[in-house]
């Protein structure tokens, strides 16, 4: 924030209705399909005037039945299903899935496969980040903006699509490795994208963030405190906005993120405006994890070696017996994952990702559970918009960047 | 070595924890309906346990697990005194994932329940996230939630029937189609839940 923007402006957000009623309390259906809300959610609203005085939020509008279709298949065949949870950042999904599985069959990945994973992810978070900031200002009217935010997103799926093979649906992880290691100069394919990425990012910052009309729509409003953030499960940008020192790469790190050197950005109040200088900083320092993930990441392979987990390459399938049956095995049968249950959890695009998975012992999933971030996120919306005026819900809704994927599974 | 997590709730609560595990490094204890509450108040403004969030609520169907194998998942103490093994345990298990941010730790707790006796108070007093997390359960699993404010159906719709994560629930079939409501079928009501 400027020094030399007026402090007192903050008038406009606490929104003190005192005035009188003059009629009767409104009804109105704002949703499921409203042009200002990406993702279908709907707001039955009871307005006094312009001011929300009761608020019923109806999600479920994009549930497909994730939890009950993984129950269905093998193991393996849940990942592309992960993809359609958090559709923007579907690595970090997909990440966030096998990291599961293999904590409850006991594998560890290779060092490889670790910084490569944990790569992605960041490239995910950075796409999932900059939707979330265009989007949120093509919703306030800045249409500049949102193309920019757009671009920077165009230029990054390519990237990912280089990789994986598919922009959104990428599947790129499998139990014990990945689906393939890096193309050829990948690393300068990337950074040559992210620097036209950070340049669109530097334009979008400088269109938004001094930006008075921007200013008055996000500063104040949607306010959440500390208490009401972490009794409500909210995780990500949603606590941190408001003071709270947490990000799982930091304090529970998994994969090998305790390795790398990135800060955790914190707000200080708790609005959507330090949700949107959170997601911008919290760009630049993926960016720097990016970096540093090229620098450490070791040669090697990438799948582990051990044929119970990792499909055998081609010419043993075809050449030898013992191929034949192992890939006959793991594509019939699945993985033979021993009787337990399992808990991970990956800081997703919006906040902490958890794969709760219960195996009965053999190659299919018995119970296949996500704790979405976005769904206890939206359970506290309420109150966030209750006593405010209507038109805070559209940067208030922007700024939690909910996810229909991943909300409603 | 200093006593764990399961350790303390196990020094606190006796008889009330059925089991624990700690497989993988998640630290679960398998706990009784009956004093599921008082626990939950304690795991959460104990000092030493200070479970500030409760990440998760879920439940799961167990009717169709293998033989023999739930001790896997939820082992009950040889010779607990309500009787119970692992093998007699009921059909559904409440799920819920703590996670410490002050003290950085992890806990699950699990609630078995009979299938003609699933409810368990709700958390609601204790959360906020409870309130969602739970309904979620309700919806997908018909777990009843004593004393919870507001527990309707949320991924689905009001007229649905059924409850698809049970493992009864068939794949194929038709729901009922309903009509969009009005807002004429709004009108009489002043405010909503």
């Amino acid at each position: 924030m400027s020094a030399n923007l007026p402090t007192a402006i903050s008038g406009s957000s606490g929104h003190k209705l005192t005035a009188e009623r003059q009629g009767d309390l409104m009804t109105i259906n704002m949703g499921p399909s409203h042009p200002a809300t990406h993702g279908t959610v709907k707001f039955l609203l009871t307005l006094d005037g312009e001011m929300v005085q009761d608020v019923d939020i109806s999600i479920g509008y994009l549930h497909r039945g994730f939890e009950k279709m993984s129950e269905q298949g093998t193991w393996q065949q849940v990942l592309p299903y992960t993809d359609r949870l958090n559709y923007v950042s579907p690595l970090i999904n997909n990440v966030g899935y096998v990291l599961a599985v293999e904590k409850l069959m006991g594998v560890q990945c290779t060092p490889r496969t670790t910084w490569i994973r944990m790569m992605i992810s960041e490239v995910a978070r950075i796409v999932d980040h900059f939707t979330a900031l265009a989007a949120g200002a093509l919703e306030l009217g800045g249409f500049a903006p949102f193309l920019l935010g757009l671009e920077a997103r165009e230029t990054l799926y390519p990237l990912v699509e280089e990789l994986t093979g598919a922009r959104l649906t990428t599947s790129y992880t499998r139990i014990g490795g990945l689906r393939a290691d890096l193309p050829d100069d990948y690393e300068k394919h990337l950074m040559a994208g992210i620097d036209k990425a950070l340049y669109c990012l530097e334009k979008m910052g400088g269109l938004l963030t001094k930006n008075r009309i921007f200013y008055d729509r996000m500063i104040g409003t949607g306010p959440l405190s500390q208490e009401d953030a972490i009794s409500s499960g909210c995780t990500g940008v949603m606590l941190r906005s408001t003071g709270v020192d947490w990000d799982l790469r930091k304090h529970q790190p998994y994969l090998a993120y305790d390795q790398v050197d990135f800060d955790v950005i914190i707000g200080h109040q708790g609005d959507n405006y330090d949700r949107f200088l959170c997601r911008i900083e919290e760009i630049h320092q993926s960016v720097s994890i990016i970096k540093q993930c090229f620098k450490k990441m070791p040669s090697g392979p990438i799948n582990v070696d051990d044929w119970h987990v990792v499909l055998p390459p081609k010419h043993a399938v075809y050449n030898t017996i013992e191929g034949m049956i192992a890939h006959f095995k793991l594509v019939i049968d699945g993985h033979a994952v021993p009787a337990g249950e399992a808990y991970q959890a990956v800081e997703g695009g919006n906040g902490e990702l958890g794969f709760y998975v219960v195996s009965q012992g053999n190659g299919r999933p018995f119970r296949v559970h996500v704790r979405a971030p976005c769904f206890y996120a939206m359970g506290i919306v309420k109150k966030m918009i209750v006593g405010h005026l209507l038109s805070d819900i559209i940067p208030t809704f922007d700024a939690l960047n909910m996810i229909g994927g991943e909300v409603d599974r | 070595m200093a006593p764990t997590l399961v350790d303390l709730v196990r020094k606190q609560f006796g008889s009330a924890v059925l089991g624990s595990h700690s497989h993988r490094g998640d630290q679960t204890v398998l706990v009784q309906r009956e004093k599921v509450l008082e626990i939950m108040a304690y795991l959460k403004n104990d000092p030493a346990m200070a479970f500030e969030v409760l990440a998760d609520v879920t439940a799961v169907d167990y009717s169709t697990y293998p033989e023999g194998e739930r001790a896997a998942v939820s082992p009950v103490d040889a010779g607990h005194p309500s009787g119970l093994t692992s093998a007699t345990l009921p059909r559904y298990e409440v799920v819920y994932h703590l996670l410490s941010m002050s003290k950085q730790q992890r806990l699950r707790v699990k609630v078995p329940l009979a299938e003609d006796d699933a409810h368990l108070p709700t958390m609601c007093g204790l959360w906020i996230a409870a309130n969602w997390g739970e309904r979620e359960a309700y919806d997908m699993l018909g777990i009843q939630f004593d004393n919870h404010p507001d527990l309707r159906r949320i991924l689905t719709y009001p007229e649905f029937e059924g409850h698809p994560l049970r493992k009864d629930f068939p794949l194929r079939g038709y729901q009922p189609l309903v009509a969009q409501p009005t807002l004429a079928d709004y009108k009489d009501q002043e405010t909503f839940r």
